[in-house]
């Protein structure tokens, strides 16, 4: 594993205009000198930015004197942590047993090849993360997969391309709606 | 208010099948037609696969609807509650009708699933008069003593639903033994399990029968805090454990002196597992819990004695939980009726893969595989051949069709290779190759090793590419050999569950299928037809009609053929990417 070194110096000024650390000011003082308090910090740190921010861990060490090392450990042990910023929409590609056996694999070919994306890579435009997980639980739907908070099951290559053209489609069109009403 | 009540089972699987949707119609079609009937949600009944399930109870009976989307609600709905006709062809259970699921509920025997689809789970009063609650004032109003709680669940048999199977009541004995002013007792909701949902199903279903059993677990070993460590992935069930919580506090069930007990204080919080499946061991739970990287350390000293924040602590898991009022209320003997000599009362199994009818089920101990599998699960989809069923996940093992009638408990199911594990099932047919099924449940194993230990952290990233090798053709004499010594070397020298079982999988395909390993190291060949880079693909004259679309669609051009003239595949060319099988419209590609 390659290891990532945080230096404060390094951090960029861009970035640092683009995170509101206010966000997570209220999560601070709710944790604060609580005993096994780093994973609910964490937790809810990604919960408000979608990902760790550097600065975000430097804030969280700061104010309640847990190590920046110690934070970094555990958002590289667990899987749900992720260092880098997310697309708006992230596809979950569930790789459970029962929907490895029912053939997730070629479903999530042709979904990687939709998005000409790899596992774990968020699109340029920022609209969609590919991800594999390892269980969603509905086993008995599978293949399943997860976008947002609603999931798909039974799927085939076709109807998982499918759902994701029509978010896609949906997503252009509001943003030209935008484009339209701010002019 | 009308008698007719209708009940929408709302749980995960039921969400993702559009429940909600359904939900929605029958309200709008209510409030649109001004109709007379109860509107009520409930969750996960174990019929996954007739989801979304719509109950309809009247003066008549009751009537449970599958597979209901919006347009057969309104069709339910028009016949139904409208002209009072049942629609006899969306039937799944009744207790008018006759339907040809019978043999899927005769089958069971419901106790940690007693209430799971019959009763709204964020309504405590309908968990009180279903007999929720009652184990805990049973306690309190015939004084039975701590000792004598532990010894009904000890004389009930029951042992660690989570797959270790260790009596629970002795693990409550030793935690009580231990003196300490703080104890702690915690519910492992980790469910990390790939093909496995019986504890979200529980949670989501009932979740104040794993409060019931929480509280009866720390009056029998004295804890004042309990913590619930549930999966962030199970956002629902978390979401109604909070709800349980609340209510269980507002009625007296938790907080300072339960129930009028002096000095039995007892409260509980959810901590939100971080997804790492080596939590789902004991010690490395603790840690997470503790805020640290999850992983296991050295046992002796056991959570018993030295668990969460040094204090004594007892783990055990959902189901084990839902079991315990249950027994408490029943008596012992009446869950020790259930099961085989060594393994009592019911266990829960996840059924997937290949199965008609997926879902949930509890059967009694002893009960066979195969009568799980074509008894309650229908058999195997398309009725292809059945080959094996894996239990235990990525700790268990596969059972080969020929040992099927292997009885379900704990000693016969070791006795195979496998482990009975928390009750994942997946059945697999013909088409499903083993040599992948291991490399792939060891691809997660590497994955999810937390690199403590270094046999189970390098052991299994060696064995996987040595698995990787073999199901893309590059097998060498010997790979078989060099898989057993490995996997024993893990076995041997991890501290923890995760690598001491991580080798399962890849052991029992060894001794049940080895010829289809040999068939991939020899013959290069794949006996399931799964393993892409083993396949040949050609082309069979008298199908062939010569539209070219296979032609077009090559990326290599290793198809070559004039219009109307039968076509030719080039295996010196040919990727084995199956475009032109999946393209062709005469079926003149075969595959072997």
């Amino acid at each position: 594993m390659r290891v990532l070194r945080i230096n404060k110096k390094e951090v960029k000024p861009a970035e640092e205009k683009r995170v509101d650390l206010k966000l997570i000011e209220p999560i601070i003082k709710k944790y604060k000198n609580k005993k096994g308090n780093l994973i609910p910090l964490l937790q809810g740190t990604q919960n408000k930015f979608g990902y760790i921010p550097t600065e975000a861990m430097l804030l969280i060490s700061k104010e309640t004197g847990l190590k920046v090392s110690d934070m970094y450990g555990v958002v590289t042990f667990y899987a749900q942590f992720r260092l880098n910023p997310v697309g708006k929409n992230i596809v979950k590609m569930c790789h459970g047993t029962a929907c490895h056996v029912q053939n997730v694999k070629a479903v999530t070919e042709d979904v990687q090849n939709f998005l000409s994306l790899k596992d774990g890579e968020t699109s340029k435009d920022g609209m969609f993360t590919l991800e594999t997980v390892a269980c969603l639980g509905c086993c008995s739907l599978a293949p399943v997969m997860m976008i947002g908070d609603e999931s798909y099951g039974k799927l085939n290559g076709k109807k998982a391309v499918e759902v994701i053209k029509e978010i896609k489609r949906k997503e252009t069109l509001a943003a030209k709606a935008k484009d339209i009403s701010n002019n | 208010m009308s008698q007719t009540k209708i009940i929408v089972g709302l749980g995960s699987c039921g969400l993702a099948a559009g429940a909600g949707k359904v939900y929605d119609e029958l309200l709008r079609i209510r409030e649109a037609d001004n109709l007379d009937f109860e509107l009520k949600k409930t969750s996960c009944i174990g019929m996954c696969f007739k989801e979304p399930l719509v109950e309809i109870i009247d003066e008549s009976g009751n009537y449970l609807y599958g597979e209901v989307d919006v347009k057969r609600a309104d069709e339910i709905i028009e016949k139904h509650i409208v002209n009072f006709t049942p629609v006899k062809e969306y039937l799944v259970k009744s207790d008018v009708i006759e339907t040809k699921f019978g043999e899927y509920f005769d089958g069971q025997v419901k106790i940690a699933l007693r209430n799971c689809g019959c009763m709204d789970p964020e309504n405590i009063d309908e968990y009180e008069s279903r007999g929720g609650y009652e184990a805990v004032k049973k306690i309190v109003n015939e004084k039975i003593g701590v000792h004598d709680v532990i010894k009904s669940i000890l004389d009930s048999g029951l042992r660690g639903r989570g797959g270790g199977g260790f009596p629970t009541g002795l693990k409550w004995k030793f935690a009580n033994n231990n003196r300490s002013k703080e104890k702690y007792i915690i519910c492992n909701a980790d469910e990390g399990d790939p093909g496995a949902f019986m504890d979200r199903s529980v949670l989501e279903g009932d979740p104040h029968s794993v409060l019931e059993g929480m509280i009866i677990g720390a009056y029998a070993i004295g804890a004042s805090d309990g913590v619930i460590y549930c999966r962030a992935e199970y956002p629902l069930a978390i979401k109604r454990l909070n709800i349980a919580i609340g209510q269980a506090h507002e009625r007296g069930y938790l907080g300072k002196d339960i129930l009028g007990i002096e000095g039995f204080d007892f409260d509980l919080y959810i901590k939100e597992g971080a997804g790492a499946f080596v939590c789902g061991e004991e010690t490395a739970l603790i840690a997470s819990v503790e805020g640290e990287r999850g992983m296991p350390r050295k046992r002796p000293p056991f959570p018993a004695v030295s668990g969460l924040w040094k204090k004594p602590t007892n783990i055990n898991n959902v189901e084990t939980y839902a079991n315990i009022p249950w027994i408490i209320t029943n008596g012992a003997a009446a869950y020790a009726k259930y099961g085989t000599e060594k393994s009592k009362g019911t266990k829960v199994f996840a059924l997937t893969g290949k199965i008609k009818n997926g879902g949930l089920v509890e059967v009694p101990m002893g009960i066979t595989i195969k009568d799980i599998i074509y008894k309650l699960g229908g058999g195997i989809i398309d009725d292809k051949k059945f080959k094996a069923v894996q239990l235990g996940g990525p700790s268990g093992g596969c059972i080969p069709e020929y040992l099927s009638h292997t009885i379900v408990d704990y000693d016969s199911v070791n006795a195979t290779g496998a482990i009975m594990g928390s009750g994942g099932m997946v059945v697999m047919d013909e088409t499903t190759c083993m040599v992948d099924v291991a490399r792939f449940f060891l691809e997660f194993t590497c994955k999810e090793s937390c690199g403590k230990c270094t046999f189970c952290r390098v052991g299994t990233k060696r064995m996987l590419e040595i698995l990787t090798r073999i199901t893309e053709g590059e097998g060498k004499e010997g790979d078989i050999e060099k898989l057993e010594e490995l996997a024993y070397q893990i076995k041997d020298a991890s501290l923890c569950g995760l690598g001491q079982t991580a080798p399962n999988p890849v052991l029992t395909t060894i001794k049940y299928f080895r010829d289809e390993y040999e068939a991939h190291i020899r013959d290069k060949k794949c006996p399931a037809v799964y393993c892409k880079k083993l396949l040949t693909y050609e082309i069979v004259s008298d199908k062939c009609t010569g539209c070219m679309v296979c032609k077009r669609g090559c990326p290599t051009q290793a198809i070559t053929g004039e219009k109307k003239q039968v076509h030719f595949i080039h295996q010196d060319k040919c990727i084995q990417c199956g475009d032109c099988y999946s393209k062709c419209k005469f079926d003149s590609i075969v595959v072997f």
